[in-house]
C-alpha cells in the first residue's frame, strides 16, 4: 500500500506540474488538430478519406505528446537533482520509473482522443473496432513513452533530449507505414520499418478503424510489448548503471 | 594510517548506528573514498570535515544509496545496504548540498510529495508538513512557490523536506553554506534542536566553527582517507601537551622578554605585540611568578588569559601534517617499499 501511495502521488505530480500546464495542454489539442488537417488537405479527398488517416494522426499524436516530453522532464529533475528524491525513496526502482513513466503514458493517450473527437464529427466510426483500438492506443503511448525514457537514461542535457527524440521519431514516421505504405517503400529501407515499434501499433489501428492490417493483430501485439519490455528493461538497467554509480 | 579514536568519545554507550568498515570507492583512477572506517552512534551528531575533493559528498552519496561502492561495507540500523538499501532508506533522511525541491510546487506541496514517497497517508502528510512549517518558520510561505523562496528559506524547506517521514539518521550535506547569517543561526539552533530530540545527525560542513559549535565527534578526512577521528573536547586539548597563554600589559618595557627567558626557561615566550605576550609550555604554566617579574619591571598585567588551539588549527595541523604522510605513503607504494 505505501509504494501505491508513493507511486500515485509522483503520477499525480508529474501530471500536476507538467503535462496539465496550459502550454502542454495547448500543444496537446493544437498539434493533433494541426496534424488532422494537414493530412485531410494533403489527402485531397473528401470525409471518406478520414478513416485512412485516423490510424497515422493517433499514432503521431501519441509519439509527440510523449517521448520528447517524459525526455524532457526526467533530464530536467536529473539536471536539478530533484530526480535524487525520487531515487532516495524506499520505494524498487521499477515501481519509481513506472511512476514517473504513468503521467506521460496517460498525457498520450489524452493526446490520442483529440483526433479520434475530431473523426467522430465527420465520419462514421460505427465500424471501428474499439476492443482494439483501445489497447492499441494504450500500447502505442507506453512504447512511446519508455522510447523518451530510453532518450532521457542517455543524455544529460535537455537540449540533447529534445535532439535525440527527433533523431528516432521522424525516422519513424517515414518508416511505420503512416506517409508512405512499407510496400512502396525501398526494398533495402523495408526491414528498418519492421525493427520500429510504432508500424506494430500503426498496423493495429489500421486493422481496427478500416480493417487494413497487414500482420495478424495479435502478432503486432506481441512484438509492441517486447518492445515496450525491452526499452523499459534497459532504461532501469541503465539508470542502475550511469545514475547510481 | 593511524587513526586517533578517544576512548572518552561523546555518546559512547549508545550502540552504533551507522557502522562502516573499509568503504571505498574510485572513478576511473581517482580514489574519491579510500577503505574508510567508522561508526556513528545513535542519538550523535557526528561531523564528518575535509577540505574540498576529501571525498565528503561521495561518502554521503555512498552511505545514502546514490552510490555503489566498490568494496566495504555499510550498516544503517542493522540493515546491510548493499542487500537491503531501501529498507535502509526508510531510515534516513538527506539535506543534500543543494536546495533541490520541485520549484513549480509550494513548500507545503513539496513537503507533502515528499512525505508521500515514504508511503504517508494525506491526513497524516498534511498534519506532518503544516508541523515542520511551523517550526521552521515557513507558516506564511506555505502556500507560495518554492522557486520564490529566499536561499535561506529554500534551505529550511530542503532540511524540513528531509525530516518530514521523521527518519531516525539525518544526512546533512554543507547545510549553511551560501545563505545569510541570520538563516544560518536559525538553521544551526534547528540542528541542535533535532539533536536534542534524539535525531542522529551526520553533518558535512566547509565552517568548522559550526561543527565546533554542533558536533560531538568529529572526523577529519582527507584524500578519501580519514586521518582523525575524536570527540571536539579531545581535539580542542592541547596538541602535544602544549599549554598556552596570552599576557597583556599595561606597559612596554625594554629586557622585559629577556628577564622571562631567563627567569623561567621551562617557558618560551613570544612578543605577539608591544603589550602583549604569548607563553608555551608542556606543562601547566603558573600565573602569578610571571606577574611578579613583569612587576619587578614596573610594568602591570592587564589580563592573563589561556589559549585554546581552535578546532580549525587542529584540522589545519592534523590535515596537514597527514597530507604529508599521505603523500609518502602512495610514494612508497608507488616505489613497492
Amino acid at each position: 500500500m505505501r509504494h501505491w501511495i508513493a507511486f500515485w502521488n509522483i503520477v499525480l505530480k508529474d501530471m500536476r506540474a507538467y503535462y496539465l500546464k496550459p502550454p502542454n495542454i495547448s500543444w496537446g489539442i493544437i498539434f493533433p488538430i494541426a496534424w488532422t488537417g494537414m493530412f485531410f488537405i494533403k489527402s485531397g479527398g473528401g470525409f471518406e478519406q478520414v478513416l485512412p488517416l485516423l490510424p497515422g494522426l493517433v499514432a503521431v499524436s501519441i509519439l509527440f505528446g510523449t517521448t520528447s516530453m517524459l525526455a524532457v522532464t526526467v533530464t530536467f529533475e536529473k539536471k536539478a537533482r530533484s530526480f535524487e528524491r525520487l531515487l532516495l525513496a524506499p520505494i524498487p526502482l521499477e515501481l519509481l520509473m513506472l511512476a514517473k513513466t504513468g503521467g506521460a503514458i496517460l498525457f498520450g493517450i489524452a493526446n490520442a482522443l483529440v483526433p479520434v473527437a475530431l473523426a467522430a464529427f465527420v465520419a462514421d466510426l460505427s465500424q471501428v473496432e474499439w476492443s482494439a483500438v483501445v489497447p492499441a492506443v494504450a500500447m502505442i503511448a507506453i512504447v512511446s513513452t519508455f522510447l523518451g525514457l530510453f532518450i532521457a537514461v542517455s543524455v544529460s542535457e535537455i537540449f540533447e533530449a529534445q535532439t535525440f527524440s527527433n533523431f528516432f521519431r521522424f525516422p519513424m514516421i517515414f518508416l511505420c507505414g503512416l506517409f508512405f505504405p512499407i510496400d512502396r517503400l525501398p526494398l533495402f529501407v523495408r526491414p528498418l520499418s519492421y525493427m520500429v515499434p510504432l508500424t506494430y501499433g500503426v498496423d493495429i489501428l489500421h486493422g481496427a478503424i478500416h480493417g487494413a492490417n497487414r500482420m495478424p493483430l495479435p502478432f503486432d501485439f506481441l512484438i509492441i510489448g517486447i518492445f515496450c519490455l525491452a526499452l523499459f528493461f534497459i532504461s532501469v538497467r541503465n539508470i542502475h548503471r550511469k545514475w547510481i554509480v | 594510517m593511524r587513526i586517533q579514536q578517544s576512548a572518552a568519545a561523546a555518546s559512547q554507550d549508545s550502540p552504533a548506528f551507522i557502522e562502516v568498515r573499509q568503504l571505498t570507492k574510485r572513478f576511473a583512477e581517482v580514489t574519491a573514498v579510500d577503505e574508510i572506517s567508522f561508526d556513528v552512534r545513535k542519538g550523535e551528531l557526528f561531523g564528518f570535515l575535509g577540505p574540498n575533493g576529501a571525498g565528503k559528498t561521495t561518502t554521503i552519496n555512498l552511505l545514502t544509496g546514490l552510490a555503489r561502492p566498490d568494496s566495504g561495507t555499510i550498516r544503517i540500523g542493522g540493515f546491510d545496504c548493499a542487500r537491503d538499501s531501501k529498507a535502509a532508506q526508510h531510515l534516513i533522511g538527506v539535506v543534500p548540498d543543494e536546495s533541490n525541491l520541485y520549484p513549480e510546487l509550494t513548500g507545503f506541496e513539496n513537503l507533502c510529495f515528499c512525505a508521500s514517497l515514504y508511503g504517508m497517508r494525506k491526513r497524516e502528510r498534511r498534519e506532518r508538513a503544516n508541523r515542520l512549517l511551523e517550526s521552521f518558520g515557513l507558516t506564511e510561505a506555505a502556500h507560495r512557490k518554492f522557486e520564490g523562496y529566499s536561499k535561506g528559506m529554500k534551505r529550511k524547506l530542503t532540511i524540513a523536506a528531509g525530516l518530514i517521514h521523521g527518519p531516525k539518521v539525518l544526512f546533512l550535506d554543507e547545510p549553511t553554506t551560501g545563505i545569510d547569517v541570520v538563516s544560518a543561526r536559525h538553521i544551526r539552533q534547528l540542528i541542535a534542536e533535532l539533536h536534542r530530540a534524539g535525531t542522529t545527525i551526520f553533518l558535512t560542513t566547509h565552517y568548522i566553527e559550526e561543527a565546533e559549535r554542533l558536533c560531538e565527534r568529529i572526523v577529519f578526512v582527507v584524500s578519501g582517507r580519514v586521518v582523525r577521528i575524536d570527540t571536539v573536547a579531545n581535539l580542542l586539548q592541547p596538541v602535544s601537551g602544549r599549554h598556552m597563554m596570552l599576557v597583556s600589559i599595561d606597559q612596554s618595557t625594554p629586557a622585559l622578554r629577556a628577564s622571562l627567558a631567563q627567569a623561567f626557561p621551562d617557558l618560551d615566550f613570544e612578543t605577539v605585540s608591544d603589550l602583549e605576550l604569548r607563553v608555551e609550555s608542556t606543562a601547566p604554566i603558573r600565573v602569578a611568578p610571571i606577574v611578579r617579574v613583569i612587576e619587578d619591571h614596573g610594568a602591570g598585567v592587564t589580563e592573563a588569559r589561556r589559549l585554546r588551539p581552535s578546532l580549525e588549527d587542529i584540522f589545519v595541523r592534523v590535515t596537514g601534517v597527514e597530507v604529508e604522510a599521505l603523500k609518502k605513503e602512495k610514494e612508497k607504494a608507488e616505489a613497492g617499499l
